[in-house]
């Protein structure tokens, strides 16, 4: 069968994104053929300020050499600019005469910078800043004349001065408005910026406007007027004012096009054969200017390219930042306000920090931040969740708590670091690796960062560090997708809460029906959605669903931890803690019959036999006679106690009691992630149960239960949940929690970021409030939990017995 | 020399599985994948050691169980952007029994 036509009219950023995207769904579908005005294969154009600032050279912004045009049989006509689409015969014609059929076509001509219709206007030295060739005049020009002026104070025309000036050259900057970047900061956050540029040598002219250039006696521009009557020297002039979608080559062939070629959710325009992305393209009357929003059009319209016809593009909201190194900006959505919205500021002069939050309905709708950026991707992300902030009012300005993520020093702030510093404690990155991998690999999310230079793929604690340095370093090309839509991995588009709804609502109880359904686009998923699927399924499903040990991790597989020499530890389980001199002679007698070479009381409250063979696990279990500590698995680890009322002259509630009839009701409870639990007999506290999933308190009256704390990469303290008298309070009050966890929890999502997320209030009015309600959670969870058993009791009689038996020739 | 040796028949290989065969010349990882393909690489990988037989199987990959770098199974090779290798063993089934050659 021979292969349809593609024809690609831009070979930009959005473009080729299109294609890089449809690569990856559809290989073979199509024969492409790319024309591109530009003499250069596709470069990452935003890093065109640094090129012009010296930081980087043009090399190291390719994003796809000629190399990657060749690998995938894409023909590429360079240089080449596309006049006139033959939409009857279906074929591209160039000026040069080059012509190319298509079954489809795909424009992406980007936009046209916009210049003044002023006199003099078109005098040598009178340039934009768009492209490759723009910047070397404008690093050529720095070398032998002295005075720029740049039209325009918006982001564009700031990173044109502040390049220009770190050439050396005298910069002035005339801008219409009253303060600089007055679509993106409010009057305050422009001033402060206006500053520290001025404190940079920058010179503004504001409220001002250009009426003419005047050339010198080279003929080139040499001045230009005011106005006002006012007469400045330039000897350069950037018109950094604006865009236009060009749609020049689209209206010419008929299509419909009103300010941007008009296109429908799927990016098809008015002809049904030819499809647009990027800066050329109005959605919904909107056409964007930033990176983000192209790249999710690239990606909408490549799936309808490979015929899969299930995406849409509804829109993006947008954020920005300025990439001039030093200065710390960012605002997203809308920061002026209005009648019904509220705002929260922060102006710390001094300081040299500003920040404005906007608020309706008790949601955040925009922010400004200037001179302090740190909490920016997470302002965004509230933003775009839409999520209820009113829980968090009152510490909404101070930002994210970075205070209890450890692994870096301490440092929240990227901007603050020295390229030296790391920022991933787990595999030794340091900021100047990740800046240098985003620059040349030409990297634009944090998915992209884990994958090249590993931060963050561990612990993930430096994930916000990391998002900060991603958008220092690309500006507003870089949005995280809203939380409740992130595919849960490569494998899918769908959300973890899609994929939930999906097994509910069709009951799906397979792994292979979901990625039917679901039309999954790799073979078998991957190892972060197969155990995801397999968690979903049986939490929803529990009498139904069967558990898929091959979608299981490899400890939850073996239940035991795999050390880094491959060994594996074994933990078993002491009830609350809890311990007697029998099992304590038997595991001394374990280690001497395996040589077990380390013997390690845990964190948990319970011991860790460590470098044990696989071969040997299940003779081991046997010999302990004890049951799973789980200590492996996403499930109840330890509840961990104090001696309590049993001996504690401060005593007021039996602990130790306590702990072991919660510990053995949860017993081989499987949840999203791992859940602890423990049990203080007075508020002296001595369990700990501030930091715990479940935190029981004994006090005179009963029992305080506090849910969602943190011990681990970032310390959450626990928040109080309710007030109780009795032990099977505590039981049936704990159980509904831990139940509503397990029915709406996202796997891998401990119990803080699962109320981060649905917020306390839903947990208090599912299990508090609700009477019946909780009732029925805590029966499912017993009912559930009725048949328990012991995973290498099971194993001990047999179960999967080939994993643990070695094959041999 | 190397030979073809049988070390199990195919149903003893989980499907979306591993097994591993101990040999003079090291741990021998075998994988089955979903389309009942059998593959067989040396039990290490190329990154810190780990042993791939303990990873996850899914498609002609499988994902190292200590960090996660994915490996293919028909050569051998760290996909990209990661880079390494691990050796390849000839492997085939015939009539439901599986030979490896080393
Ligand atoms: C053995 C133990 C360390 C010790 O020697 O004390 C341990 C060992 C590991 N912890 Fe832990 N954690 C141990 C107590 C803790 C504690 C303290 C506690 O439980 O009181 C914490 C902080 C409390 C908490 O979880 O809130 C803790 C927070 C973590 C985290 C971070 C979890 C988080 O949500 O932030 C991880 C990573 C993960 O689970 O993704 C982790 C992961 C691990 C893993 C499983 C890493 C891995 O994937 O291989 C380690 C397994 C080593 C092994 O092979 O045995 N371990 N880990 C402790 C076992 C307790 C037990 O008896 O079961
Ligand atoms: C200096 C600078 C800094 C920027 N910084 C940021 C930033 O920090 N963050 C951010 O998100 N965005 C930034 N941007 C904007 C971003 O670069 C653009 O949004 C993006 O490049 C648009 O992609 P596109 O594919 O639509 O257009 P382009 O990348 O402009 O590609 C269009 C291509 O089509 C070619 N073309 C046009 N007509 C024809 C024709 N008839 N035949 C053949 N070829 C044709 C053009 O020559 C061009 O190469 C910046 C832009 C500039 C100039
Ligand atoms: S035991 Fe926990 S803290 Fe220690 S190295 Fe392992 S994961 Fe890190
Ligand atoms: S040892 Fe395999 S990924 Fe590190």
């Amino acid at each position: 069968m021979s292969r349809k036509k593609l024809v690609m009219v831009g070979n930009g950023m959005a473009g080729v994104r299109t294609l890089e995207e449809l690569l990856k769904i559809a290989p073979d579908q199509y024969e492409i053929t790319v024309f591109g005005a530009e003499p250069h294969p596709n470069y990452n154009r935003i890093l065109l300020s640094p090129v012009l600032a010296g930081e980087m050279t043009i090399q190291d912004i390719i994003l796809n050499d000629h190399s990657w045009y060749a690998e995938h049989g894409i023909t590429l006509h360079l240089g080449k600019k596309v006049s006139k689409i033959d939409r009857v015969q279906r074929r591209v014609i160039a000026e040069d005469g080059t012509e190319a059929p298509y079954d489809r076509l795909l424009l992406a001509t980007g936009s046209n910078p916009f210049i003044l219709p002023i006199p003099g206007n078109n005098l040598p030295g009178v340039i934009s800043y768009r492209d490759i060739h723009d910047t070397d005049s404008m690093i050529d020009a720095a070398k032998s004349y002295r005075h720029a002026v740049v039209i325009g104070g918006g982001l564009l025309g700031l990173e044109a001065a502040n390049g220009l000036k770190l050439r050396g050259m005298d910069v002035t900057v005339i801008h219409l408005a009253d303060w600089l970047l007055e679509r993106q900061l409010d009057q305050t956050a422009g001033r402060m910026l206006q500053k520290s540029l001025e404190d940079r040598g920058l010179k503004f002219l504001l409220g001002r406007q250009t009426e003419m250039l005047i050339a010198g006696e080279s003929g080139r521009v040499a001045a230009l007027r005011l106005k006002d009557g006012a007469q400045i020297p330039a000897d350069l002039v950037v018109m950094a004012v604006g865009i236009r979608p060009n749609t020049t080559l689209a209206e010419a062939a008929g299509i419909h096009c009103n300010r941007g070629i008009v296109v429908n959710d799927t990016l098809q325009t008015y002809d049904p054969k030819v499809y647009a992305v990027g800066e050329c393209v109005a959605h919904r009357g909107i056409a964007y200017g930033l990176v983000a929003p192209l790249f999710e059009q690239g990606k909408v319209a490549a799936n309808h390219l490979a015929n899969y016809g299930i995406s849409r593009y509804t829109g993006s909201v947008t954020s920005t930042k300025l990439k001039v190194t030093g200065i710390d900006l960012f605002s997203a959505g809308d920061f002026f306000g209005s009648k019904d919205t509220e705002e929260i500021v922060l102006n710390d002069a001094a300081a040299g920090v500003y920040k404005k939050l906007v608020i309706k309905d008790n949601r955040l709708v925009g922010g400004v931040l200037y001179g302090d950026t740190a909490d920016g991707p997470w302002y965004f992300q509230l933003l775009r969740d839409g999520q209820d902030i009113h829980e968090i009012r009152d510490h909404l300005l101070f930002g994210q708590s970075h205070v209890g993520d450890v692994g870096h020093q301490g440092h929240s702030k990227a901007a603050a670091m020295a390229d030296s510093a790391e920022v991933c404690g787990c595999n030794g990155v340091s900021k100047g690796t990740i800046v240098k991998a985003i620059k040349e690999k030409g990297l634009f999310s944090l998915d992209d960062i884990r994958k090249h230079t590993k931060a963050s793929s561990s612990c993930g604690s430096c994930s916000g560090l990391c998002e900060q340095i991603l958008s220092a370093t690309i500006g507003g090309a870089y949005t995280p997708a809203a939380s409740n839509r992130k595919p849960v991995c490569g494998c899918t588009d769908y959300s973890h809460q899609e994929v939930r709804d999906a097994i509910r609502g069709e009951h799906l109880t397979t792994i292979d029906a979901i990625m039917r359904f679901l039309e999954w686009q790799t073979p078998d998923g991957c190892e972060k959605c197969r155990p995801a699927l397999n968690y979903y399924l049986i939490s929803t499903w529990p009498m139904e669903a069967r558990d898929d040990p091959r979608s299981r991790l490899i400890n939850e597989r073996a239940h035991a931890n795999i050390q880094k020499d491959g060994t594996y530890s074994v933990v078993p389980r002491m009830w609350g803690g809890l311990t007697n001199s029998a099992e304590l002679r038997r595991i001394a007698d374990v280690a001497d019959k395996y040589q077990v070479p380390t013997i390690k009381v845990t964190g948990g409250q319970r011991i860790d036999l460590l470098g044990i063979k696989k071969e040997d696990l299940i003779n081991v279990w046997r010999d302990l006679d004890m049951p799973s500590g789980h200590a492996y698995g996403k499930s109840i680890r330890t509840v961990k106690t104090c001696v309590g009322a049993e001996h504690c002259r401060f005593g007021t509630q039996l602990a130790m009691a306590m702990g072991v009839k919660l510990e053995k009701m949860l017993f081989d409870m499987y949840s999203p992630h791992k859940v602890k639990l423990a049990v203080s007999g007075c508020p002296r506290n001595c369990a700990e149960a501030g930091i715990k999933d479940v935190g029981v308190i004994g006090v005179d009256s009963g029992y305080e239960l506090y849910v969602g704390g943190n011990g681990g990469i970032k310390t959450e303290v626990a928040q109080f949940f309710v007030k109780v008298k009795t032990d099977d309070e505590v039981m049936e009050y704990a159980g509904a929690f831990l139940q509503l966890y397990r029915e709406e929890g996202f796997y891998l999502e401990r119990t803080c970021h699962y109320l981060e997320r649905v917020g306390l209030e839903h947990a208090r009015n599912r299990v508090v409030e609700d009477e019946e309600n909780r009732k029925a959670l805590y029966g499912r969870l017993l009912a559930e939990l009725k048949d328990a058993k012991d995973p290498w009791a099971e194993r001990i009689a047999g179960v999967e017995k080939n994993e643990y038996e070695m094959l041999s020739v | 020399m190397a030979e073809w040796k049988s070390i199990c028949t195919l149903d003893e290989i989980p499907r979306l599985g591993s097994r591993v065969v101990r040999s003079t010349s090291g741990d021998i990882a075998v994988f089955r994948t979903s389309g009942n393909e059998v593959f067989a690489l040396r039990d290490q990988c190329p990154h810190k050691g780990g042993p791939l037989s303990q990873g996850l199987v899914h498609g002609n990959q499988v994902t190292c169980p200590l960090h996660g770098w994915k490996l293919r199974l028909d050569s051998g090779e760290a996909v990209a952007p990661d880079e390494g290798c691990a050796r390849r063993y000839p492997i085939r089934v015939d009539s439901g029994m599986v030979f490896l050659q080393i």
